[in-house]
């Protein structure tokens, strides 16, 4: 191998760090919390340049793999140590190191007891996302995949809020009853196929069969996580009782496992049985974009509002997957990428305000405007972005999955657009009952604008939001050839049409 | 006879040499000198590791053909002395505290781990129900060691009672087999079966179904585990934590051989014995523990569980099969040794406490024993990359290899069962109020095997080479 082992440094760096926490010894806790917030956030940020190297170096002209690292790993058993990424899952990675120093900086004052586990648990979560999307093994992904477990149950239980217990349970026990599935069909498709790279599972041919089931045991564990409706339940409980970085990364981060596994094993290895399986898929999308939109109108509690409103968006991605078409497969990894930055910088907004009065609750506020306008603008701004406003990274992910949409079916096409009416009825409902109104509540009296370190996670969030919404080239630029390639895999046809010259048009 | 022909065999008669002089040394000198004993014991396992893995381990017959030795005895040897000798370390500062400084203890120990040997290299049906014996009453004794408590009286009564069943369940099924073959050898079996299309006579049939359950008790396996929570709540906590480890390995072992190379032409007769017990035994493993509230009640349906799951590589019946049962062993090992130690260093104000709720908030006021405890309890919920999640990833391997999908489903769903009741040690730990702290120090002889099978267990992912290699060559000789 010629060049440096780019990504096994990238997925060894946080962990380097956390060994590195674990070392700090001091009498004084509060000195221990400081250098463990400093060695997080920078090696954090460490990782975050090193994967830009990934982006600077990364040839968009191919649908291989890239930065390819491959050795030996279980003995007897033809798994390998096997890392390397193409277009989607260059997005993915740089996403997991874009928000996770901002996910450090958000739990900086907010997390005050056992700050040095807490950022170890991060870090070690941090090593885990960036393998889940570098992984071209499936024992190895799967490994990732699952790994992640561990350090999420912990940062939900140890820092949530009143039932964390209960939350957390759920959500650990959810995500292990459809991954232990995943696991069973990973080792059917090692017996039939001999193999676990995921290359060369991409161009084996499953029987029709063999691929229903394999596909069924996949969408068990994927729905779960995307996740779909009605094995959604986890996902309100687990955001509300999780500390605010944990709802930033897991809304942010953890979300996308699901749509990220349906694009690199259901579609590519099982393209029959995917088209088999469209109708369910995209009957749970729509049930998925109208009823969870609704019963996010419904809601109390602002986490719980956002929540639901990501289980609406996910609709959208999977409806897009599994349209196998350019436009539907583009938009559904720019309304995933969109959504991370979007609902983490969401949850964020109602981690500030929680801060500062302890309190989810939607009736607690009202009439912020008037003490803090600055954040009113920046919730303002991201409100819009989750409903599509063009100009936003949300839009250019819906339109395009309308798009690709309505050329399958235009009643699909039709029911998911009855979404993008209820996500602003929603969300801007929620936005005035919180920021307009009259300042009437005497304890909001003293509530202080956004500080110098907030704008500083907000900013980067929102400049990104913003270049995606006015030119998402660049970003475009990096998926397209791997998804044409994709569509070719699951058997659809890539036309030529490029999305970007659909938005111009 | 020569002696070169008792090279094979120089590790057990080591062992019983070393056995006898410890007892007279104890018997002359008094129990003052128990814990120098338990030392020269452990030192006469490590003398008996190298005495097996010593010679290069080619398959022998010696004995008249009732002593066995091949790669697989090997490697099972090795796990039962190296989980012997931690056990009985970790029990060091135990015995001590609790006033069970007796001679005995280590002698019968050693005597039961020669058993265990014995029963690991048995070529023979009397030569099985020898060791097996051998093993078994020594345990018996040790279950009921603490003679002033009630609850290990009960239990070494409860455990004799229901064992001398077993025992004598075996020798019925022995028995039968003998009267309609005429043979007890496990060659000579072989080959009278080998010519039978996998069928036998009826009595030899019934035969080998008394024989399995006599087996499955000494396993634990559901529905023959009745003892196993009431032994390993009552016994002393050091005696529990050698039973969780080496006994089990020794009777797996024995039970993998039996049915493999005896009975191997039979499999079609054994294997639903095997699928029902350990479908029974994962199943009961994962909801039995639930309600429990006692630690060590918990850790006996844990581990009823894990031989469920250790079955179901038997059940394939294939290689990948044995070598699965034998890396899970061998991890299993290591969890259980590492639990144990924590089990042990559970002692509060002088007494050790057993509840689950003396946990609470341990990772504040212990860390370091809390995260040891949380590594031990992720792994045997499964979950990568934790050695326990390779331990099961082979098993179901095997058996989904075998084409029983049905049964890998069970299996994977009561391991998702399971896993609650292993979180709610680490919610109970890390997310509760702490209680009052546990006395430090802990030991160092705990803190040093703790740390160690930590490690081993967060660690073996990245070089699993060495493990498999090993339980492919053991796995290889019942195959041949």
């Amino acid at each position: 191998m010629d060049n440096p082992p780019l990504l096994s440094l990238i997925i060894a760096m946080p962990l380097v760090g956390a060994v590195l926490i674990a070392w700090i010894r001091d009498d004084d806790d509060s000195i221990v919390a400081r250098n463990a917030r400093n060695v997080a956030l920078w090696t954090s940020m460490i990782t975050f340049i090193l994967s830009l190297f990934l982006w600077t170096g990364f040839d968009t002209t191919t649908a291989e793999f890239q930065f390819v690292e491959r050795r030996p790993w279980v003995e007897g058993y033809a798994i390998s140590y096997y890392l390397g990424i193409d277009g989607i899952s260059l997005l993915f990675v740089l996403l997991a190191t874009f928000l996770t120093p901002l996910c450090l900086l958000a739990s900086w004052d907010a997390i005050k007891t056992r700050v040095k586990e807490y950022m170890i648990a991060f870090l070690v979560l941090e090593t885990m996302m960036i393998g889940v999307f570098s992984s071209l093994d499936l024992v190895l992904f799967y490994l990732f995949f699952e790994g992640t477990l561990i350090p999420m149950f912990l940062i939900i239980g140890i820092w949530g809020g009143p039932g964390r217990v209960y939350a957390t349970f759920k959500f650990f026990l959810y995500t292990l009853l459809g991954s232990v599935l995943f696991l069973l069909a990973i080792m059917a498709i090692y017996q039939a196929a001999g193999t676990t790279s995921i290359p060369l599972l991409m161009a084996f041919d499953f029987p029709f069969e063999t691929q229903r089931w394999l596909w069924l045991a996949l969408f068990a564990s994927f729905a779960v996580k995307v996740p779909m409706w009605p094995v959604h339940t986890w996902l309100p409980d687990a955001h509300v009782e999780a500390p605010t970085a944990g709802s930033m990364v897991l809304a942010g981060v953890l979300l996308k496992f699901g749509g990220y596994g349906f694009l690199r094993f259901s579609l590519p290895m099982f393209p029959e049985a995917s088209a088999f399986f469209t109708p369910m898929v995209f009957t749970l999308s729509i049930v998925a974009i109208i009823y969870t939109s609704l019963v996010a109108l419904a809601q109390e509690d602002m986490k719980k509002l956002i929540a639901y409103s990501s289980v609406a968006h996910m609709g959208f991605v999977t409806m897009g997957l599994f349209t196998i078409n350019t436009q539907g497969v583009e938009g559904a990894i720019l309304i995933m990428l969109s959504h991370g930055f979007v609902s983490a910088a969401l949850f964020l907004c109602v981690g500030v305000i929680y801060d500062r009065k302890h309190s989810r609750m939607i009736s607690s506020y009202g009439g912020l405007v008037h003490r803090m306008p600055v954040y009113a603008f920046v919730f303002m701004l991201f409100t819009l972005a989750s409903v599509g406003l063009p100009g936003t990274s949300g839009f250019v992910g819906e339109f395009l999955t309308l798009v690709g949409a309505y050329r399958v079916s235009t009643g699909v096409a039709l029911l998911a657009t009855v979404g993008i009416i209820l996500g602003p009825a929603y969300m801007l409902w929620l936005y005035r009952r919180v920021i307009f109104g009259e300042l009437t509540k005497d304890e909001l009296k003293d509530i202080l604008d956004l500080s110098p370190r907030e704008i500083a996670i907000f900013a980067p969030m929102i400049l990104l939001v913003l270049l995606i919404g006015i030119y998402p080239e660049p970003f475009l630029e990096v998926i397209r050839v791997s998804v044409e390639n994709l569509i070719i895999q699951a058997g659809g046809a890539p036309d030529g049409i490029q999305s970007t010259a659909l938005l111009v048009e | 006879m020569t002696i070169a022909m008792l090279t094979p065999v120089l590790a057990e008669i080591w062992l019983a040499l070393a056995g006898l002089v410890l007892l007279m040394i104890g018997v002359f000198r008094g129990d003052k000198l128990t814990r120098l004993i338990i030392a020269l014991t452990v030192a006469a396992f490590a003398v008996a590791l190298l005495l097996i893995v010593g010679p290069a381990a080619q398959k022998a017959v010696v004995l008249n053909g009732l002593f066995i030795t091949d790669s697989f005895a090997v490697f099972m040897k090795a796990l039962i002395l190296i989980g012997a000798g931690l056990t009985l370390t970790l029990g060091l500062g135990f015995i001590r505290r609790e006033k069970m400084e007796r001679i005995e203890y280590p002698v019968l120990l050693l005597f039961a781990t020669l058993g265990m040997m014995m029963m690991v290299s048995a070529n023979d049906l009397i030569s099985l129900y020898m060791g097996l014996e051998l093993q078994s009453l020594a345990l018996y004794v040790v279950a009921a060691f603490q003679r002033d408590s009630l609850r290990s009286t009960e239990a070494g009564l409860k455990y004799f009672v229901l064992g001398a069943l077993a025992s004598g369940m075996l020798l019925y099924g022995c028995s039968l087999v003998y009267g309609f073959t005429g043979a007890t050898r496990f060659d000579a079996l072989a080959t009278l079966f080998a010519g039978g299309n996998g069928e036998a006579p009826l009595g030899v049939i019934i035969g080998l179904v008394f024989i399995a359950a006599g087996l499955a008790f000494k396993v634990s396996a559901a529905p023959f585990h009745m003892w196993t929570p009431d032994v390993y709540e009552g016994a002393p906590s050091p005696v529990s934590a050698f039973f969780s480890v080496a006994p089990k390995i020794a009777a797996m072992a024995l039970l993998m051989r039996v049915m493999m190379q005896p009975f191997g032409a039979l499999a079609g007769q054994w294997q639903q014995i095997v699928i029902f017990i350990s479908v029974a035994s994962m199943l009961l493993g994962a909801f039995a523990a639930l309600p429990q509230h006692n630690i060590k009640r918990l850790l006996a349906y844990s581990s009823i569980g894990h031989v469920g799951y250790a079955l179901l590589g038997l059940a394939a019946g294939s290689l990948d099969g044995i070598r699965g049962v034998l890396l899970y062993l061998a991890i299993y090992l290591a969890m259980s040794v590492g639990v144990w130690g924590c089990v042990l260093a559970m002692r509060r104000q002088g007494r050790m406490v057993e509840g689950i709720d003396d946990l609470a908030g341990l990772s504040r006021t212990s860390p370091k024993l809390a995260m040891a405890m949380g590594i031990f309890m992720f792994a045997m919920a499964g979950i990568p990359p934790l050695a326990g999640f390779f331990g099961k990833f082979y098993i179901f391997l095997a058996v989904i290899d075998a084409g029983m999908y049905g049964l890998a489903v069970v299996g994977v769903l009561s391991s998702v069962v399971a896993a609650y009741y292993y979180l709610r040690i680490v919610k109970v730990m890390y997310f509760d109020e702490a209680a009052d702290p546990f006395d430090s120090p802990m030991g160092r002889e705990i803190s040093v095997i703790v740390s160690l099978s930590a490690l081993f267990v967060l660690f073996f992912f990245v070089y699993p080479a060495p493990l498999l290699r090993g339980a492919q060559a053991a796995a290889s000789a019942l195959f041949p």
